[in-house]
């Protein structure tokens, strides 16, 4: 049984490709087999923060095109086993992929026995974002706790609502889950930021995870390696929760809450 | 933060964005079901009125309500205190 996970958020830069690197990296370091897709026609960025950039022969177009068989397009991760990467072309060509296409490769990786397939969406509302959410069973939508992240967000779960596969067939449509990112809890506390509870509210959406804001983030794509494998940091926690309530385990919200400050510390200020 | 703090009153701008949130959500999660051709029925509806009254164009309200079985279209302008 393969499950498809989108990745989106409808915004540009909230976080959908760490976010898509991440959770690939932590579903496949349990053993699951995993492919992660990169959508972002002409502005391919996976392999980066994937850390393969210089491994991309064939792309994602190419297999569509039958330039290349699927198995010579698979990158496959030099740190875990399991772990399988499409690449975007850097084609102009906005039509090159196809629903058909798309569906024939998703077709392949079912078929080649992969437990997950996750799909990083582009931004935008664009065919590229249509074609990644299209045969979804499940979307994780990436937001800042921000006024424009949130709300396009919502324009997204409309479209999840309506023009996906599951959508059409009505068969209990697409799973939704919300994931915070650059979540800082001394600013919610401080009421200068939108907090879990707010979001969660305005969306209506189950929370799968709160990544707080962390210069680890760019740390990780500076040197190419997804952040959930830097096991010092509080993000790499955050995002091996998620993929735990992904997997259906029930975790605690963790880093949603300031760490309580001592008597001195909040007279003299820290 | 320190004492200092206590004294600067900083307004909660993070409740602020969750009212305008709210508010635009709400309104545009209830256009979501409605026809393809309410923007351009509302903007030539807002042209007419507006040959005989100068009225905002966010005085007018359009609406599809959904009641068993079938639809019916609301249309409320707000009219200015003096026409011209």
């Amino acid at each position: 049984m393969t499950e498809i996970i989108v990745v989106t958020s409808g915004k540009g830069g909230v976080g959908k490709t760490t976010t898509s690197a991440s959770i690939a990296c932590g579903l496949a370091r349990r053993g699951k087999r995993v492919a992660v897709i990169d959508f972002d026609i002409g502005l391919r960025n996976l392999d980066l923060i994937m850390g393969c950039e210089r491994r991309v022969v064939y792309d994602f177009v190419n297999v569509i095109q039958g330039e290349c068989t699927l198995k010579q397009a698979l990158i496959k991760d030099k740190r875990i086993e399991t772990l399988f990467v499409l690449a975007a072309s850097q084609t102009r060509d906005k039509d090159a992929l196809t629903s058909e296409g798309v569906r024939r490769v998703f077709d392949e990786l079912i078929a080649d026995g992969f437990d997950f397939i996750i799909c990083d969406s582009p931004a935008g509302i664009e065919k590229g974002a249509h074609l990644a959410m299209y045969f979804a069973d499940r979307a994780v939508v990436v937001v800042n706790p921000e006024v424009s992240s949130v709300r396009d967000s919502d324009r997204i779960l409309g479209l999840l609502a309506s023009k996906t596969k599951r959508a059409e067939e009505g068969n209990g449509g697409v799973r939704e889950h919300l994931l915070l990112t650059r979540y800082s809890p001394r600013r919610v506390s401080t009421g200068e930021m939108l907090s879990v509870a707010d979001v969660k509210e305005i969306l209506g959406l189950d929370v799968v995870g709160v990544v707080p804001e962390s210069t680890d983030v760019l740390s990780a794509s500076n040197a190419g390696v997804p952040v959930i494998l830097n096991e010092e940091s509080d993000v790499s926690r955050a995002y091996e929760d998620a993929v735990a309530r992904l997997m259906g385990e029930t975790v605690p919200l963790r880093f949603v809450d300031e760490p309580k400050k001592g008597f001195f510390a909040r007279i003299f200020g820290a | 933060m320190g004492l200092l703090a206590l004294f600067r009153r900083t307004p909660p701008s993070a409740s602020v964005a969750k009212e305008r949130l709210r508010i635009i959500v709400a309104q545009e999660r209830s256009a979501r079901g409605s026809p393809d051709y309410m923007p351009l029925l509302r903007r030539e509806l807002l042209e007419v009125i507006r040959k005989y009254v100068n009225v905002d164009p966010a005085a007018v309200q359009i609406n599809v309500e959904r009641e068993d079985g079938h639809e019916v279209l609301e249309f409320s302008v707000a009219l200015p205190d003096k026409a011209r």
